[in-house]
């Protein structure tokens, strides 16, 4: 049994997951397809072993949420915090993603075709995002280490408080947002960004992005700060 | 008539009511510092609380049973509206969720051994679950809070229950703090940010903004443990009554409620002091909420803030309460405050280190500095071995033990064979304040103020 598919529309969602969880990793299944998701919530969320579940439709909230060496495609658009808190593995959202896209992801790779919400990246801990299109404002809030290539534009307030991770961005920054900044380009980071490009399967030329670290003025309170918002 | 014939008396030193000596030290303080005071523990300023209430004892018209010959159960159950596993504990006061980072290791460590052996829960914090305490605890509450440090799902699957953290009672509306002396290599690590930074956690969840949000969410961690495991959702004391109800809108199988008395290890002032609601307060609301909706019994209750002792919890659970959890109360049954630590077989007098703090033992809140003199609330080397697992698991299960005994003597009192009989018929108040907030009538009286006329 190395494949199996399942039909939302006949088989309750608590059964795949359960089946994601229990059987796939005791009984060696390897790829799991599920059709007509209808915007369900929770696909797929909790992956604990290197599976491959492919969601043939749009996706709810939390798609491939908290991942552990799974991989999940979306061949659709994604709901709100699809890969959050991913540790491992994969995840690719053909379409869309809305809001919180990667929250708080400490590994592995996300890869979003089209344009992601607000908040892409918001607490990232670790592991990488590739959008190909543009990410909306507050994106990558408090990210505490990690790496977002953009390939489009970002909106207000990028990496606002942002701690140890790495932003790269080809198009447009409408704003940054508090201590982040626009730090020159390195052959180190043109080497990252095309590996990143590469994972995701995404052609841009690397010498057309610019990197946004953080100041790291915000580290200890300083009471002589400007208090702007 | 000349001025000389009524001499100016001294003038009697008179202080300003508005502008007393803390008020005046509080606006020096700023203009020295162009910043606000940050501290720990909970609000300190004088709250109607559970002391305002005493119980009415059997007599005639009730009948009390034998103090120690007759049954009185504190079993509690929580966790059963949707669970697969609930939670049983064998007393209704548990551990209240307190970081690996705010606390040492050894700390943790204690208070796994002493609720275990006691038969209660113990619960992580900002920052994550630590090998210690999983070890150590056989019931531990795993909480997912807006910063989601160290977050991981493999400790969700090690967890017994999952506790979505809304807010807390010293900081409704806030995030955790962690100034950088706490900021050691180890919890550096764990919450992946850079080694002495001074740390402030989100105070919004990063991927869902509102209660029908909030309901995906928990969705997210039934599936995710194959509906095992019970969802606390805890929220900090405002406006109880909504929040709650929101909370089990929400799928909630249980819902904590954590009163303004409720401690922290670091926050602004202004913060712990003037924002949020008493526990006493709270805990009506929240009840109500339940009543409301029909979910009393369903959905448990936990009520925390400013419970200290027996009666403390007796009065929470007679106001419908399915348990208590106590922060500050179990760190001082570790020591916190006290005026010596127990090291290497000899009691060792720490008074210097509170005065090095600026304090002095009763007085201290520097839990923020990670300076504490009796080795609680720090990540020092040196002063975390001021107190080992074992006398801290030793003192706190005394004090749990005590805790319990006094409810189970105030429960047969009033004729109950189980602490979860208690109602709110078994109060009154002693003050208008209390009788109004716990709608309870004023002692000798069938008053209760908003509810029954004079």
């Amino acid at each position: 049994m190395e494949r199996m598919s399942f039909d939302l529309a006949q088989v309750p969602l608590r059964e795949v997951n359960s089946f994601l969880h229990q059987e796939a990793p005791a009984k060696g299944v390897r790829q799991v397809a599920v059709t007509n998701p209808d915007g369900a919530h929770n696909i797929a969320v909790g992956l604990d072993c290197p599976v491959e579940v492919e969601v043939h439709g749009h996706a709810g909230y939390y798609a491939g949420g908290m991942n552990k060496t799974g991989t999940v495609t979306i061949f659709g658009s994604a709901g709100t915090g699809v890969a959050e808190n991913m540790m491992s593995g994969r995840v690719h959202v053909k379409g869309f993603a809305s809001n919180g896209a990667g929250a708080s992801m400490h590994g592995g790779l996300l890869v979003i075709d089209g344009d992601a919400g607000l908040r892409c990246g918001i607490s990232l801990k670790g592991g990488d995002i590739v959008v190909g299109g543009s990410v909306g404002s507050f994106s990558a809030f408090m990210a505490q280490a990690g790496r977002m290539v953009i390939c489009g534009d970002a909106g207000d307030a990028l990496g606002d408080s942002l701690y140890e991770a790495v932003l790269y961005v080809r198009g447009n920054i409408k704003s940054l947002g508090a201590d982040a900044q626009i730090e020159p380009m390195s052959e180190a980071d043109y080497a990252t960004v095309k590996e990143l490009l590469d994972a995701a399967g995404m052609q841009h030329d690397p010498h057309d992005f610019k990197r946004v670290a953080s100041a790291r003025s915000l580290y200890h309170w300083n009471a002589d700060a400007d208090q702007e918002y | 008539m000349s001025n000389n014939e009524h001499p100016a008396k001294p003038v009697v030193k008179e202080e300003s009511f508005g502008y007393d000596r803390k008020t005046i030290d509080y606006i020096r303080n700023a203009a020295a510092h162009g910043m606000y005071e940050i501290r720990g523990m909970g609000a300190k300023r004088q709250l109607p609380n559970f002391d305002d209430l005493v119980f009415l004892g059997a007599s005639l018209s009730r009948y009390p049973l034998e103090g120690y010959r007759e049954k009185c159960s504190t079993k509690t159950v929580l966790g059963t509206r949707f669970a697969k596993k609930p939670i049983e504990l064998d007393i209704p006061i548990t551990i209240a969720g307190m970081s690996f980072g705010s606390l040492s290791a050894n700390v943790k460590e204690a208070l796994g051994r002493a609720a275990t052996s006691v038969g209660t829960s113990t619960t992580t914090g900002d920052g994550g679950m630590t090998q210690e305490e999983r070890q150590s605890s056989k019931t531990l509450v795993y909480q997912c809070l807006p910063s989601r440090y160290g977050f991981n799902p493999d400790d969700v699957r090690r967890a017994d229950a999952i506790e979505m953290v809304i807010g807390q009672g010293a900081k409704p509306g806030g995030g955790g703090m962690l100034l950088g002396q706490k900021v050691s290599p180890r919890v550096a690590k764990m919450r992946t940010l850079p080694a002495g930074i001074d740390q402030r956690s989100a105070c919004r969840h990063p991927d869902w903004t509102g209660p029908d949000d909030l309901a995906i969410k928990i969705h997210e961690m039934r599936e995710l443990t194959d509906w095992e495991k019970p969802i606390y959702v805890k929220v900090g004391a405002t406006r109880t009554f909504n929040d709650v109800k929101l909370a089990v809108h929400s799928g909630a199988d249980v819902v904590v409620v954590d009163g303004m008395q409720g401690g922290t290890a670091a926050t602004q002032t202004c913060f712990i002091e003037h924002v949020g609601i008493p526990t006493l307060a709270a805990v009506r609301q929240a009840v109500d909420a339940l009543e409301d909706l029909n979910m009393k019994g369903k959905v448990q209750l936990i009520v925390s803030g400013g419970i200290r002792t027996g009666p403390d919890v007796a009065k929470a659970l007679a106001m419908g309460a399915d348990a208590v959890s106590i922060g500050q109360g179990v760190l001082i049954a570790l020591g916190c405050n006290h005026d010596s630590y127990y090291q290497n077989g000899a009691h060792h007098d720490a008074t210097a280190d509170y005065a090095a703090l600026g304090t002095a033992p009763g007085y201290c809140h520097h839990c923020h500095t990670g300076k504490c003199p009796v080795g609680i609330t720090t990540q020092d080397a040196v002063l975390e071995q001021r107190l080992t697992p074992e006398v801290g698991a030793r003192h706190l299960k005394n004090y749990l033990k005590t805790l319990n005994m006094e409810l189970t003597t105030i429960a047969r009192a009033c004729g109950k064979q189980n602490v979860h009989h208690l109602e709110r018929e078994d109060l009154v108040a002693l003050t208008l304040e209390a009788a109004a907030m716990a709608r309870v009538p004023l002692a000798g009286t069938s008053w209760i103020p908003g509810v029954s006329g004079f």
